[in-house]
């Protein structure tokens, strides 16, 4: 495992973007959790794929369509690598995690599941990790079943067996894109598999922070995105076990996903391609190559270390410079969290807090972060939310709460 | 650059902290709408009370930021006591300024700003500089969709 340290100062300067300016001041971006940012390494690779390969892919037989044809399937491969994957086979292209758990809803539920049979959620979900299994319910009175979660924002996974009575999928998050909660992934997958279910792990929000590891999550399906993780947007992943990927028909028609048209039907293409309809986003996909190759240089062992470090920065500083007035939703306990601080600021309101932060070049998100089962729970309709990733440093955290002190002194009443 | 005073004035900061005609009415013989703006969470119930041809009673429930509680707080002080037509009127001028600046967002000076009080608006003629800030539109015009929701229930 790679000792080495993350230098931030480096790592700021190969993204573009954090070197301008917002209303006067530097951009200090704490909005990773929404997008991140991209280095100049990604725009560059995107600029020479244009630049120089440009062609569609799995179809000419002329160079440059060879070398765009080899660039995604070494951008399958790397991206296997990535996350512990077994065989490159196993990724399936897809435009985000949205799509990605759509497929399986609509591929694998539709196949596999029939009335009566449960789905089960977690609280911390994302809409993404939800609305596509209640359209399941709704169209094959599938049951939805959640686990809830502590006074802490952690998984109560008391009375999990209980839940998992009749569970044929448990659909999880690997870290919450509102509290920052880290849930157990292998326990409940272990615990799934026990009862015969399935496990679909949304790692959206885990995969651009830690080292990644399939196989250790034990877990039958992953899906993340690569816009979060300082690759372009519109290029997202599945990883499914084969065999299971094997038994599933594809999602969507059209091109490339065929072995054969006749004027009677079709016969669809194996894995992965099956489920690769019409003409890919190709730059995207070398683009996000080079984001896992820009990852992967810095280690993603120093990257976990770095943010661990600078959470626990921020929730002092935070703690320490406004107390009682200032709540951080969630764990506090570093083992149970990320870098995601959901805050509650003397009442003012989020979006309030994100104006006043917004003059000063602080970009946070005001909102329901797409996570509105969860707000309720809360007892809340909307967080300031800051997220934290590899380029921010102590600096964007003072300023955060310098911003923080302003916006009280403008909403004083 | 718009500053923060271009969109918190003091006349909104003072129906965010003391919000007039908030609570609920009992339905029926009160009619309720209620508003979401899916994008940040917020949430409005606008209840009225129209008694012989008139709006008798308004009150304005839910949670939301500073721009949508004084918007809609403002709005109900405006619509109070009006005919519903009155109260489409007062609407219908309010979105008018909403819109009239959305088409100069590119930076174009806003040529209604030398014209204070054209628009007849009175205290709402503080939120005309939301639109210089084009996400919060959607806040300050939230109880006035639901307005014209509940509105559309009185069959007049």
């Amino acid at each position: 495992m790679s000792t080495a340290t993350l230098n931030v100062t480096t790592v700021k300067a190969d993204f573009p973007l954090l070197g301008r300016e917002v209303n006067g001041h530097p951009i200090v971006y704490l909005d990773s959790g929404a997008t991140s940012q991209k280095p100049r390494q990604v725009l560059d690779a995107l600029d020479r794929y244009y630049e120089e390969i440009n062609a569609n892919i799995h179809r000419g037989a002329y160079l440059i369509a060879e070398k765009a044809t080899t660039a995604v399937e070494d951008s399958r491969a790397a991206l296997a690598g990535f996350v512990g994957a077994s065989a490159a086979e196993e990724i399936v292209f897809t435009k985000n995690a949205t799509e990605s758990i759509n497929l399986v809803a609509h591929s694998w539920g539709r196949t596999n599941l029939s009335e009566g049979d449960v789905i089960l959620l977690t609280t911390l979900e994302h809409h993404a990790n939800i609305v596509p299994w209640q359209q399941l319910a709704a169209e094959r009175g599938v049951v939805i079943r959640w686990i809830p979660l502590d006074d802490d924002g952690r998984l109560d996974l008391t009375d999990l067996d209980q839940l998992l009575d009749g569970v044929r999928l448990v659909a999880v998050s690997a870290a919450s894109n509102v509290l920052g909660t880290l849930p157990p992934v292998r326990r409940i997958a272990d615990a799934a598999h026990a009862v015969g279910a399935l496990c679909l792990v949304d790692a959206s929000q885990w995969v651009p922070h830690y080292p990644t590891n399939v196989a250790d999550w034990d877990c039958d399906f992953m899906v993340f995105t690569g816009h979060k993780m300082c690759g372009p947007t519109g290029i997202g992943l599945l990883w499914g076990r084969r065999h299971l990927l094997d038994a599933m028909p594809p999602f969507m028609g059209g091109g490339s996903m065929i072995q054969n048209v006749t004027f009677e039907g079709f016969t669809p293409a194996d894995v992965p391609t099956r489920f690769e309809a019409g003409t890919q986003p190709i730059a995207e996909i070398v683009g996000l190559r080079a984001a896992v190759d820009y990852l992967n240089a810095i280690g993603m062992e120093a990257i976990r270390q770095h943010e661990l470090d600078l959470t626990a920065y921020a929730m002092r500083t935070l703690t320490e410079r406004f107390g009682d007035d200032l709540a951080i939703h969630g764990p506090h306990d570093l083992e149970n969290r990320g870098g995601t601080l959901s805050l509650a600021y003397r009442g003012i309101h989020p979006h309030d807090l994100s104006q006043v932060l917004d003059q000063h070049g602080i970009c946070v998100r005001a909102g329901h972060h797409c996570a509105k089962p969860l707000m309720k729970v809360l007892g809340v309709n909307a967080t300031a939310r800051a997220s934290l990733y590899l380029y921010n440093d102590e600096s964007d955290v003072d300023a955060l709460a310098d911003g923080l002190a302003a916006a009280g002194d403008f909403f004083a009443f | 650059m718009a500053g923060l005073e271009d969109l918190y004035r003091e006349v909104i900061l003072d129906h965010y902290r003391s919000p007039r005609n908030r609570g609920e009415l009992e339905t029926p013989p009160a009619i309720m709408a209620e508003g979401f703006n899916p994008l940040c969470g917020d949430e409005i119930q606008v209840y009225l009370l129209v008694e012989d041809g008139v709006i008798a009673e308004i009150r304005i429930g839910g949670q939301g930021c500073s721009i949508s509680q004084s918007s809609a707080s403002m709005m109900s002080a405006a619509v109070l006591g009006r005919t519903p037509d009155g109260a489409r009127e007062v609407l219908r001028s309010f979105k008018e300024m909403m819109s009239i600046h959305e088409h100069g967002l590119d930076g174009e000076p806003i040529s209604t700003d030398d014209q204070p009080g054209a628009s007849g608006l009175g205290d709402l003629e503080a939120l005309r500089g939301v639109v210089k800030f084009p996400v919060r539109i959607k806040c300050a015009t939230l109880g006035w969709n639901t307005l014209d929701q509940v509105l559309d229930q009185t069959g007049t």
